[in-house]
């Protein structure tokens, strides 16, 4: 045998690999492990461990965190589908923490209170990936400049509500597709006005799409929700909120996953519609003033 | 050949698969149905999570026609995922986890530990004339090989690919770093 390459991990590619493993999936918010158990039965391809979901994060107010590495353990011990966490916007020390307790994906989340009004983490630093909340393109490719090797377009979190999910990504779609009709001489000016690097607009407009995966999160709640995210483009859904807060989490749980995958099916997602009982309870976002809207948070 | 090689495409990264064959000519389609697998000659299970795999394929009712093409010899690929969807053994799996058989082996899920450990590394495999660039993403490990011929190993000796008459069964995923030997490998000695 000749000498073979050293084995290397926490690479770019190792890291949106994962990502790439995860799509046509959905992820699910659990804050037990047995409900982290109930999504990996229902088909989830990981869950995301934290103390509070974004429903009760807004009804009980005050400042959200990164949640207790106790409970977090307890989650990454009751399943074998891999395990993502939140740490704050800009807190680099709970991303160093959450990394340590060996969790497969973390996200610098909006729906926690942001630590840093100025920066992101520096998520090169680490060997977990990071996967990062984008309103726009230019939020999404400024994120992955800063190392983020997945993005979720934005939704506002816990309210039941797609409209912002369906804005942000139509959003990002739109100005991938504008990218693409320009010519290479304009794409100088094109950089500019996204904030973000020549290479990576550059790469965008030639290959179509962004260089990671995009799942889309925030206010899905139904298995037609999910199914509308991935016939606008979306590679996969995160639900929130939108499961265990809602009258039967264990059939809305395998409807939303099967809904996920056959997206385009209008006789699945009939057949799957059916019989799930109380949706979660929603919110309007048009009634939450701006101060209180989750996906303003993040640039 | 007349009938394109299908990819399974319930959950997880098909379309790199797609695209490994479009790169090699091969003409190549997404199979989600018992109509579709019946139209192809060969078949790949690709990377995903295969607790979501099998459960997608349980429930649209394709679980009982891909193993049954498979022991009838249909030609079959699986990566990370995918060997585990074609292991007769696992370990590590959820309460009830079933797979679609065929490789007489025993593969343990995440076997590597969790993703800061998952890694890239080149490899020599048997039937391949260079070394072969591999990404190994929470991957599972063969443990246990008892009908089947291995094709490949780390360094340490851990078996990371094997095959079975009709079946190959890698616990990497070559789709994603770009490297086609081993689908041209497939497509060369078992769809052929």
């Amino acid at each position: 045998m000749s000498e073979s390459v050293k084995p290397e991990t926490g690479t770019p590619l190792v890291k949106r690999g994962l990502a790439e493993m995860l799509k046509g999936g959905v992820i699910m918010d659990v804050v037990t492990p047995d409900q982290a158990k109930i999504a990996e039965d229902a088909g989830a391809v990981a869950v995301m461990a934290l103390e509070r979901v974004p429903a009760d994060i807004r009804a009980q107010g005050g400042v959200a965190r990164m949640s207790d590495p106790d409970m977090i353990d307890g989650i990454i011990k009751a399943v074998s589908i891999p395990v993502m966490a939140k740490a704050r916007i800009g807190h680099f020390v709970e991303a160093q923490i959450i990394q340590e307790l060996g969790v497969d994906y973390i996200d610098e989340s909006e729906v926690l209170s942001p630590a840093d009004y100025v920066n992101h983490i520096d998520k090169w630093k680490f060997k977990v990936p990071f996967v990062c909340g984008a309103t726009n393109l230019g939020e999404a490719l400024r994120r992955i400049t800063e190392g983020a090797a997945m993005i979720r377009s934005k939704g506002e979190a816990g309210t039941g509500d797609v409209s912002e999910a369906t804005k942000h990504i139509r959003t990002i779609g739109a100005e991938i597709r504008a990218l693409a009709a320009k010519n290479e001489d304009e794409l100088y000016v094109a950089a500019k006005e996204l904030q973000a690097p020549y290479e990576l607009v550059r790469e965008v407009a030639r290959t179509g799409k962004l260089p990671v995966v995009m799942f889309t999160a925030g206010g899905v709640a139904t298995p037609a929700d999910a199914a509308m995210m991935m016939q606008l483009g979306a590679d996969g859904v995160f639900v929130g909120s939108g499961i265990f807060k809602s009258g039967n989490p264990i059939e809305r749980a395998k409807a939303i996953v099967k809904a996920t995958t056959f997206y385009n099916d209008p006789a699945v997602l009939a057949e799957v519609s059916r019989g799930l009982g109380e949706a979660m309870v929603g919110i309007n976002v048009s009634d939450i003033p701006a101060p209180h809207r989750l996906a303003d948070r993040g640039w | 050949m007349s009938l394109p090689v299908g990819v399974l495409s319930l959950q997880g990264d098909f379309r790199e698969h797609l695209q490994a064959f479009e790169r090699l000519g091969v003409a190549a389609t997404g199979v989600r149905t018992a109509a579709e697998l019946a139209n192809v000659s060969g078949l790949v299970i690709p990377g995903g999570e295969s607790t979501t795999i099998g459960k997608l394929a349980r429930i649209f009712n394709i679980f009982d026609p891909i193993r049954d093409a498979v022991k009838a010899g249909l030609p079959t690929f699986g990566t990370c995922a995918g060997l585990i969807m074609l292991a007769d053994d696992i370990l590590g799996g959820i309460d009830g986890q079933e797979t679609f058989g065929g490789l007489d082996v025993t593969v343990s899920r995440n076997a590597f530990g969790n993703q800061s450990d998952s890694f890239e590394a080149e490899l020599q495999f048997v039937g391949i004339g260079h070394p072969v660039k591999a990404a190994f993403i929470r991957a599972p490990i063969i443990t246990e090989v008892r009908g089947a011929d291995v094709r490949s190993t780390l360094e340490d000796g851990r078996v990371v690919a094997v095959s079975q008459g009709n079946i190959l069964g890698i616990s990497f995923h070559p789709e994603v770093t770009g490297d086609d030997s081993v689908h041209e490998l497939f497509m060369r000695e078992f769809v052929k």
